[in-house]
């Protein structure tokens, strides 16, 4: 891990700064609101049900973690808060806003990021253009044009930026590789570096730590809660990984057949039988006991 | 993207900067003074003007992802628009060209509205649309080419600051600034702040939205910049090499050869346009001298004809075969091993 070279101080104002910019008006109640509240949500394909009357909230700062077994529909949660997909019924709470249907273009200004359980990088890219392409929505819409001072200006503060999430996530020996010429692994946090240099405040995961090794999968949980507790942001983690789960987040989602099941700390969530039977399978207890 | 992380400052006279430089003062000053009548009219004029199509559609299909099929008909509308201007309202020459590709542009960005909702393949067959349809629109009035009996009408000569570009060599030159100052602007463009945009949308359309690329945005403008560029291409084509203009000449096969120049030089890249052009353009004239000298009426021309296209069919397959991203890549493969053997690696 070589992380945490961002110093706090450098780090704090900026956030500050950028987030009252895209949110200039935040009651100081607003603190004690959730990050995000979904109520209700259902999503059907055809005559499967994907998601049903899924409610739930993740409060400011902390690790929201979705689990379930394959097909409970985890990954058509992020779609729908995502606004990939459109849920038959039910309201998303974002940033102050009642969504039936979130636009996905305005995910970044609402200070939502996210990334793909299957890498969605630009293969096409740098390291370094991969990480700066999550800054492109703040780009006035002149500044394509080549030739400003202020396009030129706009180049180098993304720069400085994306330097220092590099920094951070320990990719700056990558930057001008093309990010196709890199391992999975690290492949995974240049799509995290991509997400967090929007300083969202809501980040959403979608399977990190799939296809990861031992040793990855312990630097990209680090990632995460180093993530959280320098930016202060909240995090829904989709994640397989049970045991990484327990280990990280505050509060658990369980779905099974796009229902929650169960839902509380990961102490509570560990113990319900209802979980250990559908999660786990119905002899599995004691293996959970061991877990 | 201009990111200063990218590259560490390079000295001002790179080798690659050198060979360009010599290229230019090869092309500006050499080939006027030197080259033979027949090169500059068979061979560099219809280089120059195909060049810059492939250059235009290499910006929408290349870096964009967008497929297209109807570049011929973008050309059309850049020569009719410049005849037409030059016919009713006698503007001067840059704005002549200005304004023909501004409307190209707004035919690339009226054809381009099904890039919103259809990809690759799908949108390839509704571009054909803007084929067809202009092809047909250029036939079927006949204020477009000015109530012309037979349909062709003849370019007239360009002018401008009392210089008339009536000459040879002057075709030529003006041929030659414009796909440089063009080149120029695009090659900033690419490697500007509108690369990611760009690239972004042609490799992950749902990715780019999600983190707020404005996706619709950059596929119009694509078609708009591509179709104004191709749209000069045409003026180019009419005015500087045939100097006729029938809708004839920018027909589906034209759109096909510049979509091969565009992929056979090499998809995103600038200079691609240039070696593709090169193989569609000059290498079948290279052919038909050379096998007029080789066969010298041992064979009729309509054989000779078929066996160039054979060997032009065959070379082409071959390149494909052996570097699928184009001449761009083996031009690459090249000077690495120069380098190499020159010891500067």
């Amino acid at each position: 891990m070589t992380g945490l070279a961002l110093s706090e101080p450098a780090l704090q104002p900026e956030r500050r700064s950028f987030a009252s910019r895209i949110a200039p008006v935040t009651p100081v109640t607003a603190s004690a609101a959730p990050a995000l509240q979904l109520s209700g949500i259902s999503l059907a394909f055809g005559g499967i049900r994907a998601l049903k009357d899924v409610s739930f909230d993740v409060r400011p700062g902390e690790i929201r973690a979705v689990i379930g077994p394959n097909g409970a529909g985890k990954s058509s949660l992020v779609n729908v808060i995502s606004g990939l997909y459109r849920a038959d019924t039910g309201r998303i709470v974002l940033g102050g806003e009642s969504f039936a249907h979130v636009p996905p273009g305005r995910l970044p200004g609402l200070g939502v990021a996210r990334t793909f359980q299957n890498l969605a990088l630009f293969p096409g890219l740098s390291v370094a253009e991969n990480i700066a392409s999550g800054l492109v929505f703040r780009r006035p819409a002149f500044a394509w044009l080549p030739f400003l001072p202020a396009s030129r200006r706009e180049g180098r503060a993304t720069a400085i930026r994306v330097r220092e999430i590099a920094a951070f996530l320990g990719l700056e020996a990558h930057l001008p590789r093309l990010v196709s010429t890199l391992p999975f692994g690290l492949q995974k946090q240049v799509e995290l570096a991509r997400a967090m240099i929007a300083d969202p405040r809501l980040l959403l995961l979608d399977e990190p730590m799939a296809g990861l090794t031992g040793t990855e999968k312990a630097a990209m949980a680090a990632h995460i809660r180093a993530i959280r507790d320098r930016l202060g942001l909240s995090v829904i983690l989709i994640e397989h990984d049970i045991g990484v789960v327990m280990g990280l987040s505050d509060r658990i989602v369980v779905l099974d057949h796009g229902e929650v099941i169960a839902d509380g700390r990961p102490d509570e969530v560990r113990r319900d039988p209802e979980v250990i039977r559908a999660y786990l399978g119905p002899d599995a207890a004691p293996l959970a006991g061991a877990a | 993207m201009s990111l200063a992380v990218e590259a560490p400052a390079r000295p001002l006279l790179t080798g690659q900067r050198l060979a360009i430089l010599a290229l230019l003062a090869l092309a500006f000053l050499g080939v006027p003074a030197f080259a033979s009548p027949w090169t500059i009219e068979a061979i560099l004029l219809p280089f120059l003007a195909l060049s810059l199509a492939g250059l235009g559609l290499n910006l929408l299909t290349g870096y964009a992802g967008q497929v297209s099929l109807g570049s011929a008909a973008f050309m059309a509308v850049g020569a009719y628009a410049a005849f037409n201007i030059q016919l009713r309202l006698g503007l001067p020459l840059p704005l002549t060209f200005l304004f023909a590709s501004t409307t190209a542009a707004a035919v690339g960005v009226i054809f381009g509205l099904p890039s919103l909702r259809l990809k690759g393949f799908y949108l390839a067959v509704s571009t054909l649309a803007a084929q067809f349809f202009l092809q047909w629109l250029f036939n079927k009035f006949g204020w477009f080419s000015n109530y012309s009996a037979s349909g062709v009408i003849s370019a007239p000569v360009l002018g401008f600051a009392g210089i008339t570009f009536d000459s040879r060599e002057s075709r030529y030159l003006l041929a030659l600034t414009t796909v440089t100052l063009i080149t120029i602007f695009v090659h900033r463009l690419v490697n500007g702040p509108a690369r990611i945009n760009l690239i972004a949308v042609r490799d992950n359309e749902t990715a780019a939205k999600v983190i707020g690329v404005p996706v619709l945005r950059t596929k119009l403008a694509a078609f708009a910049l591509s179709s104004a560029i191709i749209g000069i291409a045409g003026v180019l084509w009419s005015f500087t090499y045939l100097r006729t203009i029938e809708p004839e000449g920018f027909n589906l096969d034209r759109s096909f050869q510049i979509l091969f120049i565009a992929i056979i030089g090499g998809l995103a890249t600038l200079r691609g346009a240039f070696l593709g052009a090169g193989l569609i353009v000059v290498f079948p004239l290279l052919l038909s001298r050379g096998s007029a000298w080789i066969f010298d009426g041992g064979l009729d021309a309509g054989s000779v004809q078929l066996t160039q296209r054979i060997v032009l069919g065959a070379t082409i397959v071959t390149f494909l075969i052996l570097e699928p991203n184009g001449l761009s890549s083996i031009l690459d493969r090249v000077t690495a091993r120069v380098r190499s053997l020159m010891g500067r690696t």
